[in-house]
């Protein structure tokens, strides 16, 4: 039975969580050379899809809004916004598990893409509906590209930990 | 082996589900909490004291962090000076060649305004006193666009206190704790600031949409803009002081009019924070929401009128004036709401004429209505109870 050995949380859920959260914090330095500033991508958006991929988990949308949560008292934008756009992207990947599971990387790419354009998305009409005005495009256009090539670090985490657990290959 | 024949098979669905069920949960929560927060009125206590305590948590661990990129980007400013010294000392020179000229006609312009001033009995703006902090936190996404600065409640910060860098404004102070302060910056999309155009003097709204050029929105008049014009802030509402530079305009991609933002032309590391207090923090909101009592109108008690119209009215509202250990009168608010603006009058020839019967008026000889007519609007004019005058900003 070592094979259903379940996941031990602290390994794929609490050792990424704080990676995220450093690398939020370490990219929310004020630092501008050249007139450019550091973009500032949705780290834990990684987190939402590579978790989802990897097994279904009673913990990972707790860990999903705790980091939610964490952004927006770091960031300072509505309290719960990025708790529930990242909650979204999390159901979105979730749903798709079963189509997902087994593609090559190319499609999971694709897909993460879809998953951050959909959580950006409902963030737009969150924040829409809360300000009474819409926010740029263009600026949410940056931030989603920033985020889309960190597919890499979501691939590196499903490699590690998706054959972990044989219940949900 | 088929999914039937999996022995752990089973375990799915029963995870799964709970997974599902746990989601739905995260959800609830999260909107439960979007739904309560109530950052857009950017008040004190709306801030919360969860807010307040990450800030006083992460401002010390964002100046940390903060230290070596802070350290680096003076090296690279030394090596930049160290190697463009001579143009710019080239470009300095032509500066100050037209700002020397310039500061002849703002001398003269300062001597002439002052003396407007005094001939108009002007009062002049007081000086506002400013804390200096550094930025040590930052966040530029197209939802929140807000900076921790490290100076708060300790040193005087408020939330509504106006933020500028060396080059012009940067945003407000949205939430203030022991040793930070949340400042809004121009660019998010919560922001909002009134502005004017120099040369037209014409205004608008800075319309923050969480990109690096805010939008003028409600612009209004005939041709109020032009690319390149100045804008500096109105002062309009009381919440930042009048002529802080806000930046240049510029038509957007998309056809609307924008600001190059003053504040950009360098990074945003130390800001100035002003300790401006609004409006609404110096008036008396208190006086100021008290139902006033309506000024007098022209009615018969409170315009000199022949005393033949004014009578009638003056014997319905001593008919109808309470004794003075009725309960109506106990109040004055009361009061002067039951017998309305005739009870206010100064109790004098007027008054003592007010509660008279109309069986006395009657009686009383052509003579006496002579009389009581010159005396009426005297008392009536002078009204006992003034309301009482709203409590004003400092002039700004």
């Amino acid at each position: 039975m070592s094979g259903a050995r379940p996941l031990e949380p602290w390994r794929w859920l609490g050792v990424p969580m704080v990676q995220a959260i450093v690398a939020t914090i370490a990219f929310g330095i004020p630092l501008r050379a050249f007139s450019l500033q550091l973009p500032e991508p949705i780290f834990p958006m990684v987190l939402a899809f590579a978790w989802a991929v990897i097994r279904p988990s009673i913990l990972a949308p707790f860990a999903i809004l705790v980091m939610g949560l964490f952004l927006d008292f770091f960031w300072g934008g509505p309290l719960g916004l990025w708790a529930l756009c990242l909650l979204i992207g999390y159901g979105g990947a979730l749903a798709g598990r079963s189509m997902m599971a087994g593609q090559s990387w190319i499609i999971l790419c694709v897909w993460y893409a879809l998953v951050t354009a959909t959580a950006m998305v409902a963030g737009y009409l969150f924040v829409m509906l809360d300000t009474r005005s819409t926010p740029g495009v263009v600026a949410m256009a940056w931030q989603f590209l920033a985020t889309i090539i960190l597919y890499p670090f979501a691939q590196r985490l499903i490699d590690l930990f998706e054959d972990a657990d044989v219940r949900f290959r | 082996m088929s999914l039937r024949d999996n022995p752990l098979g089973e375990l799915k669905v029963p995870l799964t589900w709970a997974a599902a069920i746990a989601l739905i949960v995260a959800v609830v929560a999260a909107t439960a909490i979007l739904l309560s927060d109530r950052r857009e009125t950017f008040k004190a206590e709306a801030y919360g004291a969860t807010r307040r305590a990450s800030d006083t948590v992460l401002a010390p661990v964002g100046d940390v962090l903060a230290t070596p990129s802070r350290w680096a980007g003076a090296a690279v400013d030394a090596v930049r000076d160290y190697f463009g010294a001579a143009s710019e000392n080239h470009e300095l020179k032509a500066e100050l060649k037209e700002m020397r000229q310039w500061r002849d006609v703002a001398i003269a312009l300062k001597d002439e305004n002052a003396r407007y001033r005094t001939l108009l009995g002007l009062k002049t703006d007081p000086p506002i006193p400013m804390v200096a902090a550094r930025i040590v936190t930052d966040s530029r996404g197209p939802f929140s666009d807000t900076r921790l600065a490290n100076a708060g409640r300790e040193r005087g910060v408020k939330v509504g206190n106006p933020v500028m860098s060396e080059n012009g404004l940067v945003g407000r102070v949205i939430g203030v704790t022991d040793g930070a302060s949340r400042v809004l910056l121009l660019t998010d999309i919560a922001s909002r600031m009134p502005i004017m155009i120099v040369r037209t003097n014409a205004r608008a709204i800075l319309t923050g949409d969480g990109g690096p050029n805010p939008r003028l929105d409600y612009l209004r008049g005939r041709d109020p803009i032009r690319e390149g014009d100045r804008l500096l802030t109105s002062g309009d509402g009381g919440v930042v002081p009048r002529g802080l530079p806000v930046g240049t305009a510029v038509r957007g991609l998309d056809g609307r009019w924008r600001a190059v933002l003053a504040s950009d032309r360098a990074p945003i590391d130390f800001v100035r924070i002003l300790l401006f207090e609004d409006f609404t923090q110096v008036a008396n909101l208190k006086a100021l929401n008290e139902p006033s009592v309506p000024p007098p109108t022209g009615g018969p008690g409170t315009t000199p009128v022949r005393a033949e119209s004014a009578e009638p009215s003056k014997a319905a509202s001593g008919a109808k004036a309470p004794s003075p250990g009725s309960p109506a009168s106990s109040s004055p608010a009361s009061s002067s709401a039951a017998s309305g603006p005739t009870a206010l009058a100064k109790p004098g020839p007027s008054s003592s004429a007010a509660t008279k019967t109309s069986s006395e008026k009657a009686a009383a000889d052509k003579k006496a209505d002579a009389k009581a007519t010159s005396a009426a609007p005297e008392g009536a004019t002078k009204p006992k109870v003034k309301p009482k005058p709203p409590a004003m900003a400092a002039p700004n």
